[in-house]
């Protein structure tokens, strides 16, 4: 066999849309999981990026007041040494800026989850643009 | 994905709650209504048993803190069972470690309710 044909590029991107409701962000999280897993991230690293992309989908359905929030995008660039993931949907979610570790209410959980996003992930960023939506921007490099 | 939920009746007053699966925003309301069912009928200590679940999101956390907040009101206690590494993490990260008693057993977690 032609070694060339075994030197799989991780570089790519996958986009996935799913309804804004409860029961399908497990499906964002084992997807998104799986390209994780095409890079050198460890196991660790992978629950890392399950977890705050979850999170993430989660903040867009509890901003649309439980209600279906529409459609969730989750777009994720695997280069080599880091995954960016986009998640991008219609509603206004909390700004990050706001939350801080420090500030933690018990019965907040929307700004758990925000500051679970943050902690979890290397780079954070978050957009909202009134046409577009809000657009939550998270950069996870490979430490190995 | 789901999440099964088993109420068990233990020593003394207390009560111990077994989760078995992922705690998410689709699965959570099914804890918060045993946790609250047990409030509701006044068992004020519980020990909720993680050790069976896989994950579990900041709704799984936000229906664990209410739990113990109504408890506390009338000076009852939640404890955890919990031994996963990754779901340890996310109690430490947010903090958690301090509000909760987390055990490595279920023995430990009843006795320290008293």
């Amino acid at each position: 066999m032609n070694p060339a044909l075994l030197d799989v590029s991780s570089h790519g991107t996958v986009e996935l849309k799913i309804p804004g409701r409860a029961e399908w962000v497990a499906v964002a999280r084992l997807a998104v999981a799986a390209v994780a897993s095409r890079l050198r991230f460890s196991v660790d690293e992978v629950e890392d990026i399950k977890h705050a992309i979850a999170e993430a989908c989660t903040n867009s359905i509890q901003s649309a007041g439980g209600e279906d929030s529409g459609t969730i995008e989750i777009v994720c660039d695997a280069l080599d040494d880091e995954l960016r993931v986009h998640v991008r949907d219609g509603s206004s979610a909390p700004k990050l800026e706001s939350v801080k570790p420090s500030g933690l209410d018990e019965g907040r959980t929307e700004e758990l989850g925000v500051f679970l996003i943050r902690a979890l992930m290397d780079s954070v960023e978050y957009t909202n643009d009134p046409r577009r939506g809000t657009e939550l921007a998270m950069t996870k490099r490979v430490t190995a | 994905m789901d999440i099964k939920v088993n109420v068990r009746e233990s020593e003394g007053d207390a009560y111990v709650v077994d989760l078995t699966g992922e705690i998410d925003v689709y699965t959570s309301p099914k804890v918060k209504d045993a946790i609250t069912e047990l409030i509701d009928q006044e068992h004020y200590n519980l020990v909720i048993n993680l050790e069976k679940v896989r994950y579990i999101d900041s709704t799984g956390l936000g229906v664990l803190i209410g739990g113990l907040k109504r408890v506390r009101e009338h000076g009852g206690s939640v404890n955890l069972v919990c031994t996963n590494p990754q779901i340890k993490k996310i109690f430490d990260i947010t903090g958690l470690v301090k509000i909760f008693g987390i055990f490595d057993d279920e023995q430990s977690a009843m006795k320290a309710l008293v």
